[in-house]
């Protein structure tokens, strides 16, 4: 699904991440973890084209129909099929959370924005289709109540559900998720981990996520990458990431 | 249902809308009838800054030079050819603008689509930039097409300006005109295109994560703008009659933004309230500007004082109430 090639991303002397390699297959669900500033949201950010990597490479669908994304735009990468949800809440605020939802659905419009204002019967057409997926999209998440509020209005968990469902709504193929428990009480926690594998059954995704909570990461993930000072020092299944000694060290220390 | 509900209230106000600016346009004298029509002139300029400013969140202060090209362009494409030899006496107009008469719409569409193509060009390299950095460049851009105003004799007759324009301006221009932008501005952000632009304003990042392309879409509310502002300049040269370069200054911008800031950034019903009110408020302040005879003492009058006020109510708004004093919750 998505295969980054010996990337490294420096911000002048700082190297955020240093020959990264992974490859993500189609219908997993991948953990990335590693210690605080190890590099993690650069990853994501150079993946969604929000930095162009120093080096390296970032193919996305490897294989027949395989694509170079490396330093696309964010937009042109989102249209590919790869969205994303953030580490601090980006919703549109001041917005409703319906329109939050509607407005990821925007980049596959087709009529243009003559027969939008016109209201032509394809305009119409495509509004309802989009209101729709909105609607269901909101009811997914458990926000169908609060469709009409404002985005900032509501509670933590349910700002970080609605940018989930906003992020669907763009109809991802790859699905990131920027610690998409941060700041969740257990309940919720576990609440959301079967929210993450339902999603990825019915829409088929592909996930890839950055958490902290060690619970969420070897609960729902099939692979893991650790890293630490932007490289790859572990990668595996959850119970060879829990024995693995540099995976130890680089939280722990060494004794 | 909803939309019935809508459609009909809409009418309704449509219709009470006609009804009293046909009594207005009865009974007024013409000083009022042109304060009225300064009214609707207003109402465009206020959403069309609104469109840039509020919705899509670009801080642009090129308006006035926006209106500069479409008061232009109305001007000389309006005006009948003996009318420009009388005003072409230093330097005769160029001659394919010589001998050119159109009839008022054409015109005043030409001048939305004059405006609206430099808002295009001077858009692309210009949009790249944010906020503050925006405001400067499309500052100097009004600022550039004053002074070219200025010096290009041959065609805008420079610093003496255009006088004997048709007065074709009316209620019903200046009104019709504003309704069809107020309806054009409620589908606009009623639809996908308008909410993206709402997107963006909100938070650029994740705008374009979600796949807005923030280029387009940025130019596309900038051009739509600047298309406005065309006709309503051109509108505003066709009500005075007389146009120069110097009334294109930055004190027309701080008008309209005026309108919007009062208004509220980001909403309709507010900047049409805010610019009639402001435009009375400005023709009705006038008294602040002469001298003042209180009994005991005598105030001598400063011109421009009433601009004082309006600058001090700016402030107040943008310090106590920043959505605005007009917008609902």
């Amino acid at each position: 699904m998505l295969k980054i090639e010996n990337m490294t991303m420096r911000f002048g002397g700082v190297v955020a991440a240093n020959k990264f390699n992974a490859d993500i297959e189609k219908g997993q669900i991948v953990g990335l973890i590693g210690p605080n500033g190890a590099g993690k949201t650069t990853i994501f950010n150079v993946i969604t084209g929000v930095y162009r990597p120093t080096e390296g490479k970032i193919i996305f669908n490897p294989g027949e129909e395989e694509q170079d994304i490396t330093g696309l735009r964010p937009d042109e990468i989102a249209k590919l099929g790869i969205c994303r949800t953030f580490q601090n809440i980006r919703l549109f605020k001041e917005l409703s959370v319906l329109d939050n939802v509607f407005i990821g659905n925007h980049l596959r419009i087709e009529s243009n924005v003559f027969s939008s204002i016109l209201k032509f019967p394809n305009y119409r057409k495509e509004e309802k289709m989009m209101l729709e997926k909105s609607l269901y999209l909101l009811e997914k998440v458990g926000l169908e109540d609060e469709k009409d509020g404002k985005a900032h209005s509501l509670p933590y968990g349910k700002q970080r559900r609605l940018e989930i469902a906003r992020a669907l709504a763009t109809e991802p193929k790859l699905l990131l998720l920027d610690e998409p428990a941060a700041g969740m009480n257990p309940q919720e926690t576990r609440e959301l981990m079967e929210f993450i594998k339902d999603i990825k059954d019915e829409f088929e995704l592909t996930i890839f996520l950055i958490e902290h909570h060690m619970e969420v990461v070897m609960g729902i993930c099939e692979e893991i990458l650790v890293l630490d000072h932007g490289s790859l020092i572990a990668q595996g299944d959850p119970e060879s990431i829990q024995t693995d000694s540099n995976v130890i060290e680089a939280y722990l220390g060494v004794e | 249902m909803k939309i019935n509900n809508r459609f009909k209230k809409s009418l309704s106000m449509l219709i009470i809308t006609i009804v009293v600016l046909f009594i207005l346009n009865k009974v007024l004298d013409d000083y009022k009838l042109r304060v009225l029509n300064l009214c609707g002139i207003y109402i465009i300029l206020g959403l069309s800054m609104n469109l840039i400013n509020g919705f899509t969140g670009l801080f642009s202060l090129g308006h006035a030079g926006f209106m500069a090209i479409g008061a232009y362009t109305v001007a000389i494409l309006t005006m009948p050819a003996p009318m420009k030899e009388m005003n072409f006496f230093m330097k005769p107009i160029v001659p394919f603008l010589a001998n050119i008469e159109w009839s008022f719409f054409p015109a005043l569409m030409m001048g939305g689509v004059m405006a609206g193509l430099f808002g295009f060009l001077i858009g692309a390299p210009v949009l790249r930039l944010t906020d503050d950095y925006l405001a400067i460049a499309t500052l100097g851009f009004a600022e550039i097409i004053r002074v070219v105003f200025t010096n290009t004799q041959s065609i805008t007759n420079g610093a003496l300006g255009l006088k004997g324009i048709p007065a074709s301006t009316n209620v019903w221009w200046s009104w019709g005109l504003a309704l069809v932008t107020i309806l054009f501005m409620t589908f606009l952000m009623e639809g996908s295109y308008g909410k993206a632009f709402n997107a963006i304003r909100e938070d650029e990042i994740a705008a374009r994560s979600m796949g807005i392309n923030l280029f387009t879409h940025k130019v596309m509310s900038f051009t739509f703008g600047s298309f406005l502002a065309g006709v309503g300049g051109g509108l505003l040269a066709a009500l005075l009659g007389t146009i120069d370069p110097n009334m294109f200054r930055i004190v027309l911008t701080f008008n309209i933004l005026l309108i919007v800031v009062l208004g509220g950034l980001g909403s309709i019903k507010g900047s049409v309230v805010s610019a009639i009110i402001v435009t009375i408020a400005m023709e009705a302040l006038r008294f602040l500007d002469e001298s003042i005879n209180l009994g005991f003492v005598k105030l001598e009058g400063v011109a421009g004082m009433r601009m004082v006020i309006f600058s001090i109510i700016l402030m107040a708004v943008v310090i106590f109430r920043k959505e605005g004093l007009l917008k609902e919750n």
